[in-house]
């Protein structure tokens, strides 16, 4: 056990989380002092969610001991977290978007006083108040929906000590802002410290709160491998202790310049999601398309496979025009799509490994309305092994994999359909680092083949570790390419949030 | 039967608790009226009844293996015997024999078998590509299909048929009750679908996450539309059954056959979300009711609180089938989908 501050609003001693066998928090020490800002940094995997869900009473420890204000809890549930002051602000704020931002403010502090009648004044008044403690002016009567990212962020920040939040736990807080914004949310956070209210930081990209933090706490495959004061800390000692490697990954080898064009976009257009995409991807290219949440990158994977339907513009793979709207045809002429989520958008959870690589086989497997469950399983097995997928049995429920061989399940769905075109979206979101790095090995090598590949992520290392070209998205249109060999991380986030 | 599917603890699978529940009603109705409920003539009459219900529950497994339901299979069964009826009265009639007889027979099984497909198609239109909930689409189109039949019947039961027609309810082969053989002939038939061909395969792929079968490209669509085709084919034959048993063809035939149906998917542990379940767990879940059934008419308990504790056991199987429910009073992890 560290050493622990007499005053330390939140203790956490050796908590543990194991789910099915697979240890996502080992024994980790964790503490917060009233008015202390903390980053718990990591990369995806690392954990770090892990913890905030066991502090935020969502999940349960394994094992290990969680004191709140003194209070010891043997369970945690989102109730008792939150009576203990303790309120989480997730990546998507959880605002109730059709409320007015008054009402979002005081919504829960009103439930929670056992009110059966809706007192207008008093939650205006409530809501005043709070605003004036962050020192923000925001028109109370304006519906949620209708503000910037930026301000939900902040009406949610207002929620929390509405609720007389003693600590604010804020999940990724600075992806979907600008440079300008980010600096308005650190002012307020200085603000909330001198009133004692505690926060912790969760992100795997912090360079940016680093300044107004007091600790920085980093896990790495759910364990924490360091700790100490931010000022001892700069953005190479984070990255290292993230990844647990100091040297870089292989860089991308340069694009054949003579290279067939495979894709061709053209005045691709989305009402309120993208607007006047143009570019081409060429045989054995990766292609990186990046930008903040809601900039449309994701609406854009989505359309080039069909399952969003743009109002106008062309694709074409190769010579051959693709019918807008339409994943079979899309994936009948050789567009490949891994989707951003795997657990709900990608995966067949309870079924087995070789259901979820073989589905889209099935029908090559079938002779005179028989399946041949012989060269079925021989080629998933096939595929499998060429992705290095360690498992026993193929046979076995998909969920029995890490992320990391999940995500390979995925892709040799795809593999084994000998796609032309590869769209990964958010390729290893969820993976552990070891499995990272060898994913990114599987792009290098399949672009070496001949498949052209679009990387969709915010991961900025890994568009640099995997792209020759990076598209920048922002607000739906492409506003910057860049060349991923002569641009550093930080240029490029410039560009992204500018 | 599948070594595709995912492997799970064999007591803790649905189908060995079924089999369970099956012998244990067995031992209990014989127990409590041996006599009677041992009796051959009861053993008979029990091969006899199942068939129509059972096959009507394989209608609804198929459906509700995609995470849907087919609340008009009873429609689509009354419709297409009515039909397959009207056409026998009108053309063939009731003296018709030999050669003939059996030509019209033929004929008519096969246009209420075409009636069965096009009502289920039409389940399947309205549920892919309108995207209606399928519980309150078949809900709708059952009221639609027997509002059909009652249009064409007047609502009065179609008599006079052919003699031949009785063949299909009421004979044995080699000892064998004829709609026995067909419901085996039928179960093994889906159960063969579900695990050798691929279309079986998409289906349970499709039940366990329809979002990730859009994103593997699957025809999502087409599949639905199958999948109830074949629920109304199965339906239709059922229809045939009962029309064959009756010796008429009427339109509210069977109406308590709808809640049973459900009650057999569930209790034999097809997932009402969808993904999971076997057909031999179907088979076992029939068998369990046509005991509880026959018991219950020898103890003469009325049809009224026969489904009463229908309804009941409906409830108590689905909680202790959910997760929650399978904790309270079992400690085991059921196979359910996690993450809904």
């Amino acid at each position: 056990m560290d050493f622990v501050p007499e005053n330390a609003l939140v203790i956490m001693e050796g908590v543990t989380k194991n789910y099915d066998g697979v240890v996502a928090l080992d024994n980790v020490d964790f503490t917060v002092s009233p008015g202390e800002a903390v980053c718990l940094v990591g990369e995806n995997g690392s954990g770090k969610s892990t913890l905030i869900k066991i502090l935020a009473g969502v999940e349960q420890a394994t094992s290990g001991r969680i004191t709140i204000g003194g209070k010891v809890y043997d369970t945690l549930s989102p109730r008792l977290s939150a009576a203990a002051g303790v309120m989480v602000i997730f990546q998507d704020f959880s605002l109730f978007p059709n409320l007015s931002v008054a009402e979002n403010i005081a919504f829960s502090t009103q439930l929670g006083k056992n009110r059966r009648l809706f007192n207008k004044k008093h939650v205006y008044e409530i809501a005043r108040k709070t605003l004036d403690r962050v020192g923000v002016d925001i028109d109370l009567g304006t519906i949620v929906e209708t503000l910037p990212v930026a301000h939900k962020q902040l009406v949610a920040i207002c929620r929390a000590l509405a609720s007389n939040a003693r600590l604010i736990i804020m999940d990724e807080p600075t992806t979907a802002l600008t440079e300008r914004e980010v600096s308005i949310l650190l002012d307020i956070i200085r603000r909330l410290k001198k009133d004692g209210v505690a926060v912790i930081f969760v992100s795997h990209k912090l360079a940016e709160v680093l300044e107004v933090s007091e600790k920085v706490v980093i896990l790495r495959n759910g364990k924490k491998v360091a700790q100490g004061p931010a000022s001892t800390f700069d953005a190479a000692s984070l990255t290292r202790n993230m990844t647990g490697r100091d040297v870089a990954e292989a860089s991308p080898r340069p694009i054949d310049p003579s290279a067939p064009v495979l894709l061709h976009v053209k005045d691709l257009h989305k009402e309120g999601a993208f607007e006047n995409i143009n570019f081409d991807l060429h045989e054995g290219e990766v292609l990186g398309v990046s930008g903040l949440l809601g900039s449309g990158r994701t609406p854009l994977a989505k359309a080039l496979f069909g399952l969003v339907v743009p109002e106008k513009g062309m694709i074409k793979l190769g010579d051959k025009s693709i019918v807008l709207g339409d994943p079979l045809t899309a994936a009948a002429a050789g567009i490949g799509y891994v989707p951003e989520d795997r657990l709900t958008e990608g995966l067949f959870l309870t079924q087995s490994i070789v259901r979820n690589v073989s589905i889209g086989r099935l029908d090559n497997h079938q002779n005179a309305g028989l399946l041949n469950m012989k060269s079925l399983f021989r080629e998933s097995g096939d595929w499998l092994k060429r992705l290095k997928v360690k498992t026993p049995d193929i046979g076995s429920p998909v969920t029995s994999l890490s992320g990391g061989n999940q995500q390979r399940v995925v892709l040799s769905r795809w593999l084994s359909r000998a796609p032309k075109v590869l769209i990964l979206n958010g390729p290893s979101v969820g993976v552990d680092v070891g499995s990272k790095s060898e994913i990114h090995d599987i792009i290098h090598e399949l672009a070496l083949s001949g498949i052209g590949i679009i990387v969709i992520s915010d991961d900025l290392p890994e568009l640099l570790a995997t792209c020759q070209r990076i598209l920048v998205m922002k607000s739906g249109v492409i506003t910057d390419e860049v060349s991923g060999k002569n641009i550093t991380e930080d240029e490029l986030a410039r560009r992204m949030a500018s | 039967m599948n070594n595709l599917s995912p492997k799970n603890n064999m007591f803790s699978s649905p189908e060995a608790r079924l089999a369970v529940i099956a012998i244990v009603v067995f031992i209990t109705m014989a127990a409590l009226s041996p006599e009677r409920f041992l009796s051959p003539q009861n053993m008979t009459s029990m091969a006899f009844q199942f068939p129509e219900f059972a096959i009507l529950a394989l209608a609804m497994t198929i459906t509700m293996l995609t995470g849907g339901i087919d609340l008009s299979v009873v429609g689509i069964s009354n419709l297409s015997a009515v039909i397959g009826a009207t056409i026998l009265t009108q053309f063939a009639g009731p003296d018709i024999a030999g050669i003939e007889m059996a030509m019209w027979i033929g004929i008519a099984i096969a246009i209420s078998i075409s009636v069965g497909m096009l009502a289920g198609l039409f389940n399947g239109i309205i549920i892919a590509i309108f995207g209606l909930p399928p519980i309150l689409a078949t809900l709708g189109s059952g009221l639609v299909f027997t509002g059909l039949a009652v249009a064409l019947t007047g609502g009065s039961a179609v008599l006079g048929l052919p003699s031949g027609v009785a063949w299909l309810g009421n004979e044995t082969v080699f000892g064998v009750p004829v709609p026995v053989i067909l419901f085996a002939i039928l179960a093994l038939g889906l159960s063969f679908l579900l695990a050798r061909t691929s279309f079986g395969l998409k289906i349970q792929m499709y039940g366990t996450n329809p979002l990730a079968a859009q994103f593997a490209a699957l025809d999502v669509n087409r599949l639905l539309m199958k999948v109830y085709m074949v629920s109304g084919v199965y339906s239709a034959i059922a229809g045939m059954v009962i029309m064959s048993r009756a010796n008429s063809a009427k339109a509210d035939y069977g109406s308590s056959y709808l809640l049973l149906a459900v009650l057999i998917a569930v209790l034999g542990g097809i997932n009402p979300y969808g993904g999971y379940g076997r057909i031999i767990g179907v088979v076992l879940a029939v068998l369990s009711m046509q005991f509880l059934s026959s018991g219950l008419n020898m103890l003469q308990v009325s049809n009224f609180s026969r489904e009463l504790i229908w309804g009941m056991l409906l409830i108590f199987v689905m909680i202790v089938n959910t997760q929650k429910g399978f904790k309270l009073n079992l400690g085991k992890t059921p196979q359910t989908k996690s993450g809904k």
